[in-house]
């Protein structure tokens, strides 16, 4: 079971912070940090901020640690890849600053109630309304992409379960095939259920 | 109690009638409805808050017709299924039970007052700011049944709320549905929970094979299967 972007409960000052406030602040720090560094040295005072940052919010290195776990297989690509293009020093800075981004990011869902990320999103969207969009359901949507990180976990621990009972070896479209359709079948059921709540009503 | 009518019901799925000559009408507090497999049941209980709409005939809760106000429909009747998995929506316990008040009147201090009383009555404070997906089987189903209770409906719907349950969870769910106030239809495999209602279906082949008390009507069931 996954607890990538859950709320971990806290009375720190980034918990009390209201959660447009987090928003728009992790936001500007994503953008300045990705015109500011230039430099591989220029990544340690970042990670030293974004590091305080978890401090500050009592977050326990554990917990830390796994919401950037499944970066790593996608950074070691574009590792390899930046230092045959462009060199070691590139690549430092271009990994580096995606670590630093998704790891601020991960902060705010694991400081902020999606309830309270929820509001703040159906304000945001709110002056879509003029073109025909409804607020309700970007929020909605929010919500569901949260909600299916566990979801498509507990299907694709499922399914490579189902594939060791049957004694078979791995391969990937034996994972693709019934992870895909699983994940289809529980959306349609999610979706009937999110209309027996009134959802679309 | 609210009176659930199904007025000569029919229903296919592409060529396969699922339903056929349904007209019954339901009153009684707590009712049952059992079958095999593949027998209609289902869809019979999710026509009840407009999830399954009939291919002919109609149905009506208090009135109001399930095809024309299921906006209004929906609002008195809550509805449960076998998966709570695909019943939760929100990362954490009181914020799954909250979303269903979203759309409601209320202040916030009030939905939050009002999920603090449900999640006391449902053993789930302790929980509230627990991972939904982390949850026991049977937390979950409580969850899940936690989070439609709390708009207050006047039926509660609930398919096959047990199936993926043990004897244990089973039983909590038993006296849950045993303490609501609520008019209550369960669609159910486990015919020991049935065993206080004042009403049991016995649906086979699209029809309604028996409608009586508890005892004879499951007895009817076993017979129906032997």
């Amino acid at each position: 079971m996954t607890t990538v972007g859950l709320f971990h409960p806290g009375t720190s000052f980034l918990h009390r912070l209201p959660a447009g406030v987090k928003l728009v602040a992790v936001a500007a720090a994503i953008v300045a940090m990705t015109l500011w560094v230039r430099q591989p040295w220029q990544v340690l005072p970042c990670a030293a901020l974004v590091t305080g940052c978890y401090v500050l919010a009592r977050i326990p290195v554990k917990l830390a640690t796994v919401q950037l776990r499944p970066l790593v297989w996608m950074l070691a690509v574009i590792a390899v890849f930046q230092v045959f293009v462009a060199g070691w020093e590139r690549a430092v800075v271009v990994c580096g600053s995606l670590l630093l981004a998704v790891a601020l990011a991960a902060l705010v869902t694991l400081t902020t109630r999606t309830t309270d990320m929820l509001d703040v999103i159906v304000s945001a969207a709110r002056p879509l309304r003029r073109v025909g969009v409804d607020p309700d359901r970007v929020g909605l949507v929010l919500v569901m992409t949260i909600r299916c990180i566990p979801l498509l976990g507990t299907i694709v621990e499922r399914v490579s379960a189902a594939r060791k009972a049957r004694g078979l070896g791995f391969s990937l479209r034996a994972l693709a095939v019934p992870v895909v359709v699983g994940a289809l079948l529980t959306a349609e059921k999610m979706g009937e259920a999110l209309a027996a709540r009134g959802v679309d009503d | 109690m609210s009176e659930i009518r199904f007025r000569q019901i029919r229903h296919t799925y592409g060529e396969r009638t699922v339903l056929d000559g349904i007209d019954v009408t339901l009153t009684e507090q707590r009712i049952g409805i059992v079958g095999a497999n593949g027998s209609g049941k289902s869809t019979l209980a999710r026509m009840i808050n407009g999830l399954v709409l009939p291919t002919s005939g109609s149905v009506s809760v208090d009135g109001l017709d399930t095809a024309r106000k299921g906006r209004d429909v929906r609002k008195r009747v809550g509805f449960v299924f076998t998966d709570p998995d695909h019943q939760i929506v929100m990362p954490t316990v009181a914020e799954d039970v909250a979303f269903s008040l979203r759309r409601s009147r209320l202040s916030r201090a009030e939905r939050e007052e009002r999920v603090r009383t449900i999640l006391d009555d449902f053993g789930l404070a302790d929980h509230r700011d627990h991972p939904s997906h982390l949850l026991s089987g049977g937390q979950k189903q409580l969850l899940a049944l936690a989070a439609i209770m709390v708009t207050d409906p006047d039926v509660l719907v609930a398919d096959e709320p047990t199936t993926l349950l043990d004897l244990r969870n089973v039983e909590l769910i038993r006296r849950t549905f045993a303490a609501l106030p609520q008019q209550l239809i369960v669609v159910t495999h486990h015919l020991d929970l049935l065993s206080d209602f004042d009403r049991v279906l016995v649906v086979d082949s699209g029809r309604i094979a028996a409608d009586d008390l508890p005892g004879p009507a499951i007895d009817h069931y076993r017979n129906l299967v032997a």
